[in-house]
């Protein structure tokens, strides 16, 4: 083992005795320009909506619940896509985050949510873990565009105005306190667990997915039915 | 005499079966044909309450309630105007019969018959309504 690290580092060491200097100067440039390219527009790629949408759970369950909200269409057009809530927008932590969310290709590779009982099953500890991520860094994708100093209190609602001055400018609580579920569905919330910590709401006894549709039902309306 | 009151008739039956239906509450716009739809408004949206018409109505919201989710996993209304919820969202709090079962007995959450908000309390549009109304409630 050592010695074999030693052989390496013995080759990395020596000087080159084929390649010019020039060659190995700029060629090692131009390597680079196309390395550090290719890399980022990689990357970029898995910030695409045509990429997010591009395994079966995504497009099925949750694609369609963004497109009925306010971040998909709206009157000014700028449309919020997957990646602008859910990556980083900034450098270093995006790639921790990507580095993070290659589990999430494992979970991709074994189905852990290839079918709407597993994605139902699994979808609270989802929306924990990503509520979890948004309180720890003070609701940071949020903020990217709704910047808080360039908020006009007087433009909003009443209550919204009261809220944001008693809570948001306090830092009391952070915009994924009350704006849980705002580009999807939210699923039952056991009191206690919600983001705002407050109890939430209690729905009839046996959670939220007990209910199973009779066996020979159409599968479009059981689908329904489960919703 | 004769022919020319029948060919008179005729023209007349062919006249009146070829007038187009009207329905004076869709307006000038001929029944076959699809009329220009009203175009869609911004609900209230002031937060200022409004009051009853009469003792029993539901009141009515006074903001938007575009996109809230009422399911049996998640009630968006009761978010804030839940009993427990309204300290920190200063909202209106559900009625307490809101909380009993029909014999009277209360319970810990919302009533199941009562949980869908939206049956009831209804957001307003800014709206002229079609035909004028003269209702007067009882004992005002």
């Amino acid at each position: 083992m050592l010695a074999a690290l030693k052989r390496y580092w013995k080759i990395i060491r020596r000087p080159s005795a084929h390649f010019s200097l020039g060659f190995l100067t700029i060629g090692g440039f131009i390597g680079g320009i196309v390395f550090w390219g290719g890399f980022n527009t990689a990357m970029e790629f898995t910030n695409t909506e045509p990429f997010c949408t591009g395994c079966h759970s995504h497009e099925t369950f949750l694609y369609p619940e963004l497109k009925q909200t306010i971040h998909f269409t709206n009157r000014s057009g700028v449309r919020a896509k997957c990646s602008d809530c859910h990556v980083p927008h900034e450098w270093t932590v995006k790639i921790a985050r990507k580095i993070q969310a290659s589990k999430e290709v494992w979970a991709h590779l074994f189905g852990s949510i290839d079918t709407e009982e597993k994605f139902h099953a699994r979808r609270l500890l989802l929306a924990q873990r990503e509520w979890a991520r948004f309180k720890a860094n003070d609701s940071l994708e949020c903020r990217n565009c709704h910047n808080y100093d360039s908020m006009d209190f007087t433009r909003q609602s009443v209550r919204a105005q009261t809220m944001h001055s008693t809570y948001l400018s306090s830092k009391e609580k952070t915009c994924i306190d009350c704006h849980q579920g705002i580009a999807h569905r939210l699923p039952y919330i056991p009191p206690g667990e919600s983001p705002t910590d407050t109890p939430g709401q209690a729905v009839p006894k046996g959670g939220s997915h007990s209910f199973v549709p009779p066996a020979g039902l159409d599968a479009e309306v059981a689908a329904l039915l489960r919703r | 005499m004769r022919p020319l009151l029948a060919a008179l008739l005729a023209l007349a039956a062919a006249l009146a079966w070829a007038e187009p239906m009207v329905d004076a509450m869709r307006g000038p716009t001929p029944i076959l044909e699809a009329t220009q739809p009203p175009r869609l408004s911004n609900s209230v949206n002031d937060d200022n309450r409004m009051p009853r018409n009469f003792a029993l109505q539901p009141p009515v919201i006074p903001h938007r309630v575009d996109g809230y989710q009422i399911d049996r996993n998640f009630n968006k209304c009761l978010d804030c105007h839940a009993r427990g919820k309204t300290e920190v969202s200063l909202a209106v709090p559900v009625s307490a019969t809101h909380y009993m079962n029909r014999e009277g007995k209360v319970l810990a959450q919302v009533s199941t018959r009562r949980y869908f908000c939206m049956q009831c309390h209804v957001a307003q549009e800014p709206a002229k309504p079609l035909v004028g109304n003269s209702f007067k409630p009882g004992g005002k």
